[in-house]
């Protein structure tokens, strides 16, 4: 038993980072339903954007953030209000098959600039570092991963139920023509609401850059990671979203115990188990 | 209201015919008129048609848009290169088998994938094929993650002089490709393919005059998944060689066909076959710029998307009012 604490503990730790990934995801399909395929390539545009800004200033990269984060919040908005937003709709086909095109072009877009060579984010003491308590050994990084994602979480929670901006997401989100007609507007509501999500997208790549290596193909397992912590989650719940990002953590951990190569396997099959009893995730915002 | 007389189907005009059996006749016979470079290719361009008509019908048709094709193409190809590899059973049943073992899985997949909506039943189809290849990247048997050969008895067991064994391998891959071209033409021209276009067209009116939509779109799920598993197995019969990685390709299995389909015109048979011929015609041209041709090829279907969602042969469609293989029915 205390041989499996580890590994639940650690797990917890990197289901603060698919909480990351997954929390950009849960806010866009909550304000216009809207699914990005290229949200994880876009968290490794991200993390390129901080590997250039280290090698340009040689700033920290948790300090490297307060420059990636407005750079790829204006990103999202820009191609919210001039791409995104001509495929909202009736027919879900047109979002899909951009967010699949921008994917591709990101991926081929980075392999062109950068090769396949693998980078990352030197961090510094804090890579290393670590807190021990019972015997477990608790990574400073990771624990500080899980804390921003607590807070990211906790942030959109406090923005959707306490300010203006919130409001507007929630009226846009139940009936966008209704909230046009009350004077919301639409087209920029959702415009920020991307930027928020890119906003995350930035600080996700960053923490992921700073973890592990990356590639120009390491998008599309983040992606994934993202969307099984938000379905086991259940659509529409933030903190539904944290409990899922969590969990697919700790299945991975624990899959990893098995075999390194069981670990990602580990979180689909626990992905398919919550779908089959619980077809609506884990804290569906509607009952 | 009267009920549409049955003659009310468009007339098939003679001159259709003969294109097809032109076209078949053409394809038959290609093993004496081309070398070897060229019957690869025509393999391959009839394969990826095949697929990308496939999954029309999937997305254009029945409104389920799957980016996991891949998960049947592999497990096709698997099953064909286990049974003739470890078992020695004859190709052409472990053809028929891979068919079958496709088809169960996409059984197996649709009840926990049908419980996601729209986008994200895409998303969930791609985690169930990536499941399905870390499965199979794990079994020492089939060679883990180096995969493994088709054994030489294997292949003699088709024909034991090669020229005439390549022949043969043509011929299953373009039989079971043009096979699938035609079939999913007549079944879009038969009542279950009118019940398919009332779902896409209008779900809620379909189910009222007593469409079982649920059970609709899962035929239709399992028999592309089946004949995709059919297609990946006579792909890799005639690569012998198979690997997870490029058995389970996302691009060279989905994204590569739905590019095609989009840029040609979903919904549309026609669409398919112009998407294909464009796929085709860009590749050769520009496949020594590697990753630049990916690019222009997402900035093309991101386009078509914004500025002409029909595609090309809606553009013509719209124009010319031509139609090559009509499934439309007009009263």
């Amino acid at each position: 038993m205390a041989s499996l604490l580890d590994p639940i503990f650690q797990g917890l730790l990197l289901g603060g980072l698919y909480t990351i990934f997954a929390v950009g995801l849960s806010l866009i399909f909550g304000v216009m339903r809207l699914v990005n395929i290229a949200h994880g390539d876009f968290i490794v545009l991200a993390a390129y954007l901080a590997h250039m800004v280290l090698t340009l200033t040689g700033l920290h990269p948790l300090a490297a953030l307060v420059i990636v984060v407005p750079l790829m919040a204006g990103l999202g908005y820009v191609l919210q209000r001039h791409v995104l937003t001509r495929t909202i709709g009736d027919d879900i086909l047109p979002p899909l098959l951009v967010t699949f095109g921008m994917a591709v072009i990101v991926q081929n877009g980075l392999l062109t600039a950068f090769s396949t060579n693998a980078l990352r984010l030197p961090a510094g003491a804090i890579e290393t570092a670590s807190i021990g308590f019972g015997g477990i050994n608790l990574g400073v990084l990771p624990l500080l991963t899980l804390a921003v994602a607590v807070a990211l979480i906790a942030g959109l929670e406090f923005i959707f139920a306490r300010t203006r901006l919130g409001r507007a997401f929630r009226a846009t989100s139940d009936d966008p023509q209704m909230a046009t007609a009350m004077g919301v507007r639409t087209p920029h509501v959702f415009g920020l609401a991307m930027a928020l999500c890119f906003a995350t997208v930035a600080i996700a790549g960053v923490f992921l850059a700073m973890r592990s290596n990356f590639d120009p193909f390491s998008g599309p397992a983040r992606l994934l990671f993202g969307f099984e912590a938000v379905i086991i989650g259940g659509l529409g719940s933030f903190w539904g979203t944290l409990a899922g990002g969590l969990i697919l953590g700790v299945a991975q951990s624990l899959g990893a115990q098995i075999s390194p190569q069981v670990q990602v396997l580990a979180g689909h099959i626990v992905f398919f188990l919550i779908l089959a009893v619980r077809p609506r995730g884990l804290f569906p915002k509607t009952a | 209201m009267t009920p549409i007389p049955a003659s009310s189907a468009p007339r098939r005009p003679d001159w259709r015919w003969l294109l097809a059996a032109a076209l078949v006749l053409a394809v038959a016979s290609a093993p004496f008129w081309a070398g070897r470079a060229e019957l690869r290719l025509l393999s391959e361009v009839l394969s990826f048609l095949a697929l990308a008509v496939l999954w029309n019908l999937l997305a254009g048709y029945a409104g389920l848009l799957s980016v996991g094709q891949q998960a049947f193409v592999g497990l096709g190809g698997y099953v064909l290169f286990v049974l003739c590899g470890h078992y020695g059973v004859s190709p052409y049943l472990a053809i028929a088998l891979s068919i079958v073992g496709a088809g169960a899985l996409a059984a197996l997949f649709a009840p926990l994938l049908f419980r996601l909506d729209g986008a994200y039943f895409a998303v969930g189809t791609w985690v169930a094929a990536e499941t399905v290849m870390l499965i199979f990247a794990m079994i020492p048997a089939m060679g883990g993650g180096a995969g493994m050969s088709l054994p030489a008895g294997a292949v003699k067991a088709i024909a034991a002089e090669k020229e005439l064994r390549e022949a043969v391998i043509f011929w299953l891959v373009a039989g079971l490709s043009l096979a699938t071209l035609f079939g999913v033409f007549a079944l879009l021209r038969s009542r279950a393919g009118l019940a398919l276009m009332a779902v896409r067209d209008n779900g809620l009116a379909a189910a009222s005059l007593g469409i079982d939509i649920w059970r609709t779109r899962f035929f239709t799920y399992v028999l592309v998944g089946g004949l995709a598993g059919g297609l990946g197995a006579v792909i890799f019969l005639q690569k012998l060689r198979i690997s997870p990685t490029a058995a389970f390709s996302l691009n060279d299995w989905s994204v590569m066909v739905i590019f095609a389909v989009v840029i040609g015109g979903i919904g549309k048979l026609e669409g398919a076959i112009i998407g294909t011929l464009i796929y085709f015609i860009l590749r050769e041209m520009l496949a020594d710029i590697g990753a630049v041709y990916l690019v222009i090829l997402g900035a093309l279907a991101i386009l078509t998307m914004l500025f002409a969602r029909k595609g090309l042969w809606g553009v013509v469609d719209a124009r010319l009012g031509w139609s090559l293989l009509p499934t439309e029915r007009k009263p």
